[in-house]
């Protein structure tokens, strides 16, 4: 399996992969966002004590799960930039943070939204409001730490470190609704037996989650070429890659093809 | 379809700002990290195309000087 896996640690092997993936999880990912939404907004039945509001967990649930996915994510990838010395690895953890942030981020602003109209109150430091606040810091603490440095190597080492450390947060999130008496609800989904949840709210719930992670994966997709481009941006192949799309072939002139 | 009307659908049972507030913020939030990933990367490919350019004319321009010159000068 490593013998396999190995050639795409290489930027040009993983920039083609990713070329090759991200056609798949925009469209599987835009569709399946539209339909998740819809069927969520319209045809979901209403639920006996919250109404129509309730309808906000077609989005904040989504969300919160990717905040947790794409940590988990990231700090995999420091793990293996850090241990195995993978620069690739590097490359997958910041393209990774952004996203990350924006998830965790529209996870805290929707669940402000629900609370309001349920709990009367738009914020409270409960633990697992204020959990998820530490998430989005950690992930901003891990995008600012990165971009502090001017080499890109030391500024992967360091904020691999911090996205390491950080992983002591997930379990917090995941148990902060069983350890602490809070206003948040306890495990809907992911829990022991069976998910407490009709099966016609539970099915658009897990539609939407699966759009919203093909809609990660291919913003993450996107993002992971970029931040190839921008380290490769002088590299032969990117050269090569760019004549073969024909994008102003004009322009490149036959004189520099001998010294690249 | 759960609601009667376009005007009962758009109402969500009086918890309207809430869910549209979520579903906007969602999917805007979602749209703008792609559109702007997806701007970057048109920028990275031009900005190949412009180095790549620039590099040409340095190129001719130093050979057109050797040319010139007839002296060897040696690159560096």
């Amino acid at each position: 399996m490593w013998k396999w896996l190995h050639p795409y640690a290489k930027t040009e092997r993983c920039y083609a992969l990713c070329q090759r993936l991200l056609p798949w999880f925009s469209v599987l990912g835009l569709v399946s966002l539209v339909i998740g939404c819809v069927w969520g907004l319209a045809f979901a039945p209403s639920d006996y004590q919250q109404g129509d509001s309730y309808r906000i967990i077609f989005i904040h649930v989504p969300s919160a799960i990717l905040s947790k996915a794409m940590y988990s994510g990231m700090a995999a990838a420091a793990f293996i930039g850090l241990v195995w010395q993978v620069k690739t690895a590097f490359m997958a953890m910041i393209a990774m943070a952004p996203i990350g942030a924006m998830v965790t981020f529209v996870s805290l602003i929707t669940g402000a939204a629900w609370g309001k109209p349920m709990w009367g109150t738009w914020w409270e430091w409960d633990a697992r409001l204020t959990s998820q606040l530490i998430l989005l810091f950690l992930f901003l603490g891990v995008i600012a730490l990165y971009k502090s440095f001017n080499d890109v190597q030391q500024a992967g080492k360091a904020a691999g470190v911090m996205a390491l450390v950080g992983i002591i947060n997930l379990p917090i999130i995941h148990y902060s609704v069983e350890w602490w008496n809070t206003l948040h609800q306890g495990a809907t989904i992911l829990k022991m037996g069976k998910p407490s949840m009709p099966p016609d709210m539970l099915q658009p719930l897990l539609f939407c989650i699966v759009s919203w992670m093909l809609v990660c994966a291919a913003i993450f997709l996107l993002a992971l070429q970029n931040e190839i481009l921008r380290r490769d941006i002088r590299r032969p192949w990117v050269i090569h890659l760019v004549k073969g799309k024909n994008i102003g072939t004009a322009q490149l002139g036959s004189t520099s093809r001998g010294q690249i | 379809m759960q609601f009667d009307s376009i005007n009962a659908f758009f109402a969500m049972g009086g918890y309207g700002l809430y869910v549209w507030l979520s579903f906007g913020l969602g999917l805007l939030s979602m749209a703008l990290l792609w559109g702007s990933a997806w701007l970057s990367k048109k920028r990275l490919l031009q900005q190949v195309v412009i180095e790549q350019a620039r590099q040409t004319r340095i190129n001719q321009a130093r050979q057109a000087a050797n040319n010139h010159d007839g002296k060897n000068e040696q690159q560096n």
